[in-house]
């Protein structure tokens, strides 16, 4: 589609070509299409676009990465996304969806490598921001889980509620996030301790969950349509106080899943 | 995820159909999030609001319940700013379904877009961008026009842009060319005075004379709102189109000659970044619904 359109942007169509060429590229010159009125010079009235461009694209970051923009500082913040606005402009026109791979350029980004931490707590944000757009649905009640018959429990799956994120991290990602999210104080934080959150829109409120040990694994498990017993299993795995019954009610009260239903993968 | 959950609507609940409240003669303000529980306490009935098509395109959540909220209750207008219609590059068909279906869901009293720019190739520039107005571009909007009335099977408001540059390669004045794109696609304007203000004193033209020269018959929709002041490479003022501010008063006077020409237009606050609180808004909206209850009177009166 873009070469087909392209080659009929010939003649007075190249404009947008032109006139973008130079949007995110400060050391281009004003392109030569353009100009002020009565040939007044066109250089600062360009550069208000470019400063739009930019700017809204910088300021959409911070809206949707608030937690991050606090750790860093506001300026240290903006610096970097600029950065990353003029390496990965949108390709979407609904900004919600853009800088969804922010925390993977975040984890690159050489002046934060003295917070690896950061990378994590922006893909939580990311992730809340999927969260609160994702489709409208039911969540699972305990009704629906006393309806299913106990010799069959372990064969139970579970349809994920579509709003449903798990981050795992490395690091003390979802005590950061929280600490920072909200801009109340908070006290000394050891970010070598991993956690794994859970984020969750059960009705119009996200809510980001810290796991259990064993709670990632399990989720996990059941996010990919595997049965109750096989989730269990997986958690026990990799943490052998996983507590069956504490998960079941967390991810029930947490409405990360839409309904429980016997048999074939959901 | 999104077809699902379309899927799920028409399964097991009757579509939403709302209320066809009348929006003629009304002040109305751009909706935020944020006042929706200030806009519902002070119960105020005499208003619209209009919201950005794009911030209502994700599958559900919160945005969904705020705007299905104030749709119960207030007209809407819903405007499109990322269409690019103003782009000589075909429209995003992805993107015109979910307006569609916005429309389809929200049936807005008032559906409009903008004369300008905003992708290219597969880029998104996220603001408004000009173009140069001629013969090749004259049909190429048309085309989009055409296109994006054809889909949601009624006719669009047009928004003339606020500009700080012109094109070497335009052959036809804005208002002409904005005269014949109503002319050839049947599609209503949306006149947004502040644009025309900025331009104005951007380009050294008196908006005035802009004003006498465009197709005002066309207008369904005004927009008013504040701007920023800079100043260009000779250190003469330069307005920046910034909805961020209280509108001006040369804007206001300029809002009182159009309404003097067309009537009580449905007209909008718009205030879109520096978001003051609601009673400020809402302050603002009133004095544009004073305006537009003298001209009704004034018009009434006169017959």
């Amino acid at each position: 589609m873009p070469l087909e359109s392209s080659q009929r942007e010939v003649g007075p169509l190249r404009y947008a070509a032109a006139f973008s060429s130079a949007l995110m590229r400060p050391d281009l010159e004003t392109p030569s299409l353009v100009i002020g009125p009565n040939a007044k010079s066109g250089t600062k009235r360009y550069n208000i676009y470019r400063n739009n461009v930019t700017v809204s694209l910088i300021d959409a970051l911070a809206a949707v990465f608030p937690a991050v923009q606090r750790i860093t500082g506001v300026e240290f913040f903006r610096a970097m996304a600029r950065f990353y606005v003029r390496e990965t402009p949108p390709r979407s026109p609904l900004l919600f969806e853009y800088g969804h791979d922010f925390p993977r350029f975040v984890e690159r980004y050489e002046y934060a490598s003295q917070m690896p931490w950061l990378a994590d707590v922006a893909r939580i944000e990311g992730a809340w921001l999927d969260a609160y757009h994702a489709a409208d649905a039911d969540s699972l009640s305990v009704d629906d889980l006393a309806d299913a018959p106990s010799e069959r429990l372990a064969d139970l799956r579970f349809p994920p509620h579509p709003a449903t994120r798990i981050i795992r991290s490395r690091f003390a990602a979802v005590t950061i996030f929280a600490a920072n999210r909200t801009g109340s104080p908070f006290g000394e934080i050891n970010a070598a301790e991993p956690e794994n959150a859970l984020i969750t829109r059960p009705k119009y409120d996200v809510v980001v969950r810290r796991l259990p040990p064993g709670g990632a694994a399990f989720l996990l498990a059941l996010l990919a349509g595997r049965p109750l017993g096989a989730a269990v299993a997986s958690a026990l795995d990799v943490a052998p106080s996983f507590d069956i019954a504490a998960s079941i009610a967390g991810m029930i009260e947490a409405g990360a899943f839409v309904s429980a239903r016997i048999g074939g993968p959901p | 995820m999104r077809q699902d959950f379309a899927a799920h609507v028409e399964s097991e609940a009757p579509a939403l159909r709302f209320p066809a409240y009348p929006v003629a003669g009304l002040a109305g303000a751009s909706f935020k999030p944020e006042h929706l529980p200030s806009i519902l306490a002070d119960r105020e009935r005499r208003r619209f609001f209009e919201v950005h098509a794009e911030n209502y395109m994700g599958a559900g959540g919160p945005p969904h319940r705020s705007l299905e909220i104030i749709r119960r209750e207030y007209p809407v207008s819903l405007h499109g700013v990322c269409m690019s219609i103003g782009g000589p590059g075909a429209l995003d068909k992805a993107h015109l379904e979910q307006f569609r279906r916005l429309v389809e869901r929200y049936e807005p009293a008032l559906v409009s877009e903008h004369l300008a720019w905003s992708t290219h190739e597969t880029v998104c520039f996220n603001d408004l961008l000009p173009l140069p107005y001629n013969a090749a571009t004259l049909g190429r909007v048309c085309a989009h026009i055409d296109e994006v009335q054809q889909a949601i099977r009624r006719p669009i408001l047009l928004e003339n842009p606020s500009t700080y540059l012109v094109f070497r390669d335009s052959t036809v004045s804005e208002t002409d060319f904005i005269r014949a794109i109503a002319k050839r696609t049947g599609c209503g304007l949306l006149l947004d005075v502040n644009n025309v203000f900025v331009s104005a004193t951007n380009h050294g033209f008196s908006a005035m004379d802009y004003l006498s020269d465009f197709p005002l018959s066309h207008v369904g929709e005004i927009h008013l709102a504040g701007h920023a002041e800079q100043s260009d490479d000779e250190g003469e003022p330069l307005l920046i189109d910034s909805h961020d501010a209280p509108v001006a008063d040369g804007v206001w006077e300029l809002y009182e000659f159009v309404l003097s020409r067309v009537g009580a237009i449905p007209t909008l606050i718009e205030w879109d970044s520096n978001l003051p609180v609601w009673p400020i808004l809402k302050a603002e909206a009133a004095a544009a619904q004073a305006v537009l209850d003298r001209r009704a009177r004034g018009q009434s009166d006169a017959a």
